[in-house]
């Protein structure tokens, strides 16, 4: 199903055009009215009548999330705040957050990509959609709670948390759709089994839009298993719109790109170069129609690819495949990279074993040490030492396999590890770089 | 003639095993026998108890993962080398212990030992026939 079948399949040649026209005005745009693009493109050496084609981005500098943070609070904007009719900020746990401004036309445009998102997994006015992504200042509620309201979906904006009241709210309303990150699916379908006898299956889901935070084709395997749904990978940031940047279609073979609105390179996070089609490398978007804040060339961070090929289900966007990491999550473990996503993969791979794991990093004596603590599931409990033992070895083997990094596994009591109802806590490192 | 034991999962963790203890007792479950097969991280607690599904319950919903697995009780004559006669029925039959404990009471003159072998049918058979006495569920209850 499509929301908007023109824009969604266009020919590649004509949405090219569009493209160009729109990235032509953005850039125009962020050049006259926002101080901070005029500097850098003039340190840089370029100018807005100097873009003649799309491959012409390639000139102009990258935006990073520090130049965003020094601009706090509105030093981005590129309307007076009068304009601007919703404020949405990233967490700054890491430093001072990101202060995005939406004009209503930019409010327009999200409620479209998202409306777009969720058409593309089947979702219709007669669905009831339950909304457990957080609402207030991220943007994943609102972000669904416009597309949603856009279709004409039965909304039921239950924010995140409180994990009884949400499989009761499922339960007694007839939940059709459910929205939240795919860590918190997995602990209310958890949660509804073993705190309240609910088989997870028996609720009236059909489909979900998961996001917000990493996860695995197996983490979706499970999660479509439980409840038995199909379960959809979303994407989108703070900084660029929301979600609603990309979202999976049917085919569940890559993400679809709402190009018309977000322009995407995939770069080498070390030279800057693109990577050759179908290499994994960081996602730059640039925002084609963005008012409030427009952005151009905003490294994202997220490590991802262009899925090759065209898919079966008709749209002609450009597809990226599910974010495998971010570059600031990857850990340097002995020199060697290691994302959080490979260890998880190991562990589901290894039959059985329930995904609730983290990694702890020591360096007792200048040597880092990993640690990887999974979670003993009442499938694989044996009463046998050998056995648990076994099973202790093969994860480490596989984790050893896909990572190349020797780790120590650990087995510990269920519902050990600290379970969140936002995102998940992988990795704890205890090593004091400094 | 098996005899249901449970089996507990422990991380190696300061308290546990109380934990675990005073669970059984506020549920007023009492141990006939128990052993615990230990590694560096964590431990594996056998228990032979009167109401084995109680206990596997009342363990279960304070979040411990338990396992009911069956096991023979079987007697032994309580002198020198009683438990070795037995040990060398299994060895000639070609049987191989996982693990072996022994009660708190005694059954009569004589003592009673908890046994996992990887055959556990084969295992009552040769006992058997060789005259040894396996005592029931109904029977350990009693100790």
């Amino acid at each position: 199903m499509f929301w908007n079948k023109e824009i969604e399949t266009m020919p590649r040649e004509e949405l090219g055009k569009l493209q160009f026209q729109r990235l032509k005005e953005v850039i125009k745009r962020a050049y006259e009215r926002v101080p901070f693009y005029r500097e850098r493109f003039n340190s840089a050496g370029v100018k807005p009548e100097d873009l003649h084609s799309l491959e012409d981005l390639k000139y102009l500098p990258f935006l990073s999330k520090a130049d965003l943070r020094e601009a706090y609070p509105f030093g981005m904007f590129a309307v007076p705040l009068s304009e601007v009719v919703e404020i949405h900020s990233s967490s700054g746990t890491t430093g001072k957050p990101v202060v995005i401004g939406y004009t209503r036309h930019d409010l327009e445009v999200w409620g479209e990509v998202m409306a777009r998102a969720l058409t593309m997994i089947g979702v219709t006015s007669k669905d009831i959609i339950q909304i457990a992504y957080g609402y207030g200042l991220f943007t994943g509620g609102l972000g669904f709670h416009y597309g949603a309201l856009k279709i004409g979906a039965t909304i039921v904006p239950a924010s995140a948390g409180n994990t009884r009241r949400q499989i009761t709210l499922m339960q007694d309303f007839g939940t059709t759709v459910l929205a939240c990150t795919p860590s918190y699916a997995l602990y209310l379908a958890e949660y509804a089994k073993d705190e309240m006898g609910i088989d997870p299956s028996s609720l009236k889901l059909k489909v979900g839009s998961f996001g917000a935070e990493m996860w695995t084709e197996e983490m979706r395997k499970e999660i479509e298993k439980r409840f038995g749904i199909r379960a959809y990978n979303v994407y989108g940031l703070t900084e660029i719109i929301g979600p609603g940047v990309a979202h999976e279609c049917e085919a569940q073979t890559g993400l679809h790109l709402m190009e018309d609105h977000f322009l995407a390179e995939i770069i080498n996070p070390e030279t800057g170069e693109p990577v050759p089609e179908g290499e994994e490398g960081e996602l730059v978007l640039t925002t084609l129609t963005k008012e409030g804040v427009p952005m151009i060339r905003f490294r994202t961070r997220d490590i991802t690819s262009f899925v090759p090929g065209e898919c079966p289900c008709g749209r002609t966007t450009r597809r990226i495949s599910r974010i495998k990491g971010r570059t600031d999550d990857m850990i340097k473990v002995r020199g060697v990279m290691l994302f959080p996503y490979q260890i998880e993969q190991a562990i589901l791979e290894v039959q059985g074993v329930e995904p609730h794991y983290q990694i702890i990093l020591t360096r007792p004596h200048h040597l880092d040490e990993i640690e990887v603590q999974v979670e003993m599931s009442k499938e694989t409990f044996s009463d046998e030492i050998k056995a648990i033992e076994d099973l202790r070895k093969k994860l480490e083997k596989r984790i050893e396999e896909i990572t190349g990094i020797r780790v120590k596994v650990t087995l510990v009591e269920p519902k050990s590890i600290p379970r969140s109802e936002g995102k998940a806590k992988r990795v704890i490192d205890k090593r004091n770089l400094t | 003639m098996k005899v249901r034991q449970i089996s507990l999962f422990l991380e190696n963790k300061k308290g546990r095993l109380y934990e675990a203890l005073s669970i059984l007792a506020r549920a007023g479950i009492n141990i006939r026998a128990l052993a615990i097969a230990d590694t560096s991280e964590f431990g594996i607690l056998r228990l032979i108890v009167k109401d084995p599904e109680k206990a596997k319950s009342a363990l279960e919903a304070e979040g411990f993962t338990a396992k009911i697995t069956p096991v023979l009780a079987v007697e032994v004559e309580d002198r020198p080398g009683g438990l070795a006669e037995i040990l060398k029925i299994l060895y000639e039959a070609d049987l191989n212990v996982e693990y072996v404990y022994a009660f708190v009471e005694k059954s009569g003159e004589k003592a009673v030992v908890v046994l996992r072998t990887n055959n556990l049918e084969k295992t009552i058979d040769v006992l058997k026939a060789k005259g040894v006495t396996l005592l029931s569920e109904e029977k350990v209850a009693t100790l």
